[in-house]
């Protein structure tokens, strides 16, 4: 029995041995809370200060811009229904293809007075110009589009979006959780762009999960989403925690550091994929769009993409179909609906999102696992037919 | 040999237990999957061991493990337990209960549902910090949905009889809050009895790590929530957002060595804390915050009469301690805990927590008591107020000059 080879990065990522390490001291001899007026308490103040540092210089923000949170559903929810709650009741605009975590939030305003567009995506994934024009001339309040999409990995045009965006006034906001560590992200330059606030996590970049980060440009107010004690400006209360708030920032800064290189061989890797997936023809989503290097989306006509997954599972291959989501639900991904993809072939659905471990020889060996395994699929569907 | 500061401030946070550390670090390590992540190995493992935690905490109270969902920690727990509710059954009524001596997660979360039309009554304690049932019978409307009541308070430690007030509220279909993020592990907590619907907890006040925390959700009979934070649908609707799988392990650790040796270690606890009542009980103008029966083993609060608060705790550096002033803003202001006993402010300032955990040594409180002994006779040395105590002045009489 071999290891199974983990090709599911967009889910989670394993964590950096470095992060592991700055981790360590804070779970155990280095335990203070961090209000706590005492040296142990103290400590634990300057690790997060550093780490908010950390985590700004990551993406060109300043420390003060930086709001931890629980996690990137958590600070996306902090986003939407905190600008809300400051708001009156308005329009607000997000893509079609956001995470549930942007959705179901804005889901939830409209059911309390808020009208909301959902911005229409072309065949490729990309927010449509002409009906993002037509919203904006709506005058949204708040609008939400992703940097890039946790499925396809297709990038939006965030710069042009959101400064396209300034004359409505409207409240920018972008979730670049799965866009930190694989293309750049600059929170300075999308700022100037019209972008109010960006959503970051750790455990997608080689950091632990629990600790997250709404990035926020002072002049937006927000109502806080956990109230109690006041922590973080009193946007986000709560004791914080330490140790995965320290590693969040190693793992920036690591993330950072690695990304160009990383990215240019997780390209080259990508490219074989891609290769040896039309070869046995598959059809691939997104391909024409501008996407992250690590991700591929496809299926395979006529395969289901559920029972693939399962077959890969069983030989070896950790992949996705569709998103890693809590709901047993087996509608097919509302992102390839979005792209008008067909139910039939949407079910078909398996992502696969490449990491820093990942290796040419792997991607060798699964394209030759998929071939077998989709011809004896085929060979079952043809004799139950 | 001593390492100094001696860690006394266990009602803050804990250190994580070892044992904890240990069963988390291969979570972090090469168990890193998403635990909803239905489609590999890598997630099924972690999901495994997020459920096998899930039952050590409702084992350890008395509950079925689906009426456990995981937060990222007793402040989330909080308001999602009464903004949550008070949402969902805004039809019913809009009036709460709560304590004046209530955490800030409880009380920061009422002032907000103030703000969105709710009534909030927040009753007075007892000198002894306890609550007077008579009190809290006079409080209920026919409008009251929700009463929220602290097992143990973080301050003083006493224990709210949260039984009596179970009952009261279960009569009146009044939903019944508990925040016992202080109780775990300190007091036997069995919800099979106790008529409480929603209770609140935390890891790290227990030897587990920060970052995360739980919410009990009865469901017989069912209590239904509104979710605080929407997403993948995660928790069964009720919390979404990725589980943070080391922590959860690291809580469910936590929450089983808590359960297994909780009574050794309380009486082992209440042993130190009354060797240390004994060495501070022959200082002279001593207050003993809070009714010493009715309170967990770990906690001392006393407020030491004619010595000024700040120069104390920089006295006493040596002991890492909170102080009688609010703990999470470097503004002066004296605990509302305190004032809501019936200390004046000047009392409040000079108090001390003391909370003693499983690592503290006979050793440490000695060195504690000696210490005190010290700095309190010093400081009162100094101190004019002292000086006319001693020399039978009534403080309370004296004409001070405005300057």
């Amino acid at each position: 029995m071999f290891a199974p080879v983990y090709f599911d990065h967009n889910a989670s990522t394993p964590l950096d041995p470095a992060v592991l390490e700055a981790m360590l001291p804070w779970l155990t001899e280095q335990y203070g809370n961090a209000s706590s007026r005492h040296e142990y308490g103290r400590a634990a103040r300057r690790a997060i200060d550093e780490a908010r540092r950390r985590v700004a210089a990551a993406v060109g923000a300043h420390a003060t811009e930086v709001v931890f949170t629980s996690g990137g559903s958590e600070a996306n929810n902090l986003f939407v229904k905190g600008a809300a709650a400051f708001l009156k009741p308005g329009l607000l605009a997000v893509s079609a293809v956001e995470h549930p975590c942007v959705i179901k939030p804005a889901e939830q305003l409209a059911r309390r007075g808020w009208v909301l567009r959902t911005l229409a995506v072309d065949g490729e994934g990309r927010v449509d110009a002409d009906a993002y024009g037509a919203v904006l001339a709506e005058r949204p309040k708040l609008v939400s589009v992703m940097l890039a999409n946790n499925e396809t990995g297709v990038l939006q045009d965030v710069p042009a979006l959101a400064s396209a965006a300034r004359g409505s006034g409207a409240w920018f906001h972008t979730d670049a959780v799965q866009a930190l560590g694989k293309v750049a992200v600059d929170f300075r330059a999308l700022n100037a762009a019209g972008v109010h606030a960006m959503t970051l996590s750790a455990h997608k970049i080689g950091g632990p999960k629990g600790a997250a980060a709404l990035v926020l440009d002072k002049r937006v107010e927000l109502e806080p989403l956990i109230a109690g004690g006041g922590h973080e400006r009193g946007l986000r209360s709560g004791t914080e925690n330490v140790a995965a708030i320290v590693g969040f920032g190693a793992a920036c800064e690591l993330a950072v550091q690695r990304r160009a290189e990383n990215a240019a061989r997780l390209l080259a890797l990508r490219g074989e994929l891609e290769r040896g997936l039309g070869a046995q023809g598959a059809r691939l989503f997104g391909a024409g769009a501008e996407r992250l290097p690590n991700t591929v989306y496809f299926a395979v006509p006529d395969v289901d993409g559920e029972t693939l997954v399962g077959h890969l599972d069983r030989a070896g291959f950790a992949v996705a179909s569709g998103a890693a989501c809590s709901s047993a639900n087996p509608e097919p991904s509302h992102v390839l609906r979005a792209m008008g993809v067909a139910p039939e072939l949407a079910r078909g659905a398996v992502r696969i999102s490449l990491g820093g471990g990942n290796t040419a020889q792997q991607v060798q060996d699964f394209l030759k696992t998929l071939q077998a395994t989709v011809s004896k699929l085929q060979q079952l569907t043809a004799m139950a037919v | 040999m001593l390492k100094l500061p001696i860690y006394l401030d266990y009602s803050a946070t804990t250190p994580v237990d070892p044992r904890v550390a240990e069963k988390m670090i291969p979570f972090l390590v090469e168990k890193f999957g998403n635990p909803a992540s239905r489609s590999h190995s890598f997630g099924w493992e972690t999901e495994a061991a997020v459920e096998e935690a899930r039952e050590e905490v409702a084992k350890l109270v008395g509950a079925d493990a689906k009426e456990i969902v995981w937060t990222s920690g007793a402040t989330e727990s909080n308001n999602l337990a009464i903004k949550g509710a008070a949402h969902f059954y805004s039809g019913k009524g809009k009036h709460l209960i709560t304590l004046k001596t209530e955490h800030k997660a409880v009380l920061d979360t009422c002032r907000e549902l103030e703000r969105q039309g709710f009534e909030v009554t927040y009753l007075d304690v007892k000198e002894n910090g306890l609550l007077d049932l008579d009190v809290f019978k006079a409080a209920l409307r026919p409008d009251t949905i929700l009463a929220s009541v602290m097992f143990v308070n973080n301050e003083i430690g006493v224990i709210q009889p949260i039984a009596e007030i179970g009952e009261i509220c279960r009569e009146k279909g009044i939903i019944f809050h508990v925040d016992a993020a202080q109780a775990t592990g300190k007091v036997v907590i069995d919800l099979n009895t106790l008529k409480v619907d929603l209770m609140s907890f935390s890891a790290h006040k227990t030897y587990g790590p920060k970052g995360i925390g739980a919410l009990y959700i009865r469901r017989k009979p069912r209590i239904r929530l509104e979710a605080q934070m929407h997403g993948g649908g995660h928790e069964r609707g009720f919390r979404s957002g990725t589980l943070a799988t080391h922590q959860i392990v690291g809580m469910g650790e936590a929450f089983r060595i808590a359960r297994e040796e909780m009574a050794e270690e309380n009486a082992r606890i209440g042993k130190l804390r009354d060797r240390l009542l004994k060495g501070l009980s022959d200082i002279e103008a001593v207050y003993i915050n809070g009714d010493i029966e009715h309170r967990v083993p770990h906690n001392l609060n006393i407020s030491f009469a004619y010595v000024e608060g700040e120069s104390m705790l920089m006295a006493i550096k040596d002991l890492a301690v909170s102080s009688g002033s609010a703990c999470t803003s470097a503004s002066l202001e004296p605990s509302y805990v305190l004032r809501a006993l019936g200390r004046e402010d000047e009392l409040a300032h000079s108090s001390i927590r003391f909370t003693i955990g499983r690592f503290n040594t006979e050793e440490e409180i000695d060195y504690a008591i000696k210490l005190l002994h010290e700095k309190i006779g010093k400081l009162r040395e100094l101190s004019p107020l002292w000086e006319m105590y001693k020399d039978g002045v009534d403080l309370n009489t004296v004409q001070w000059a405005a300057h």
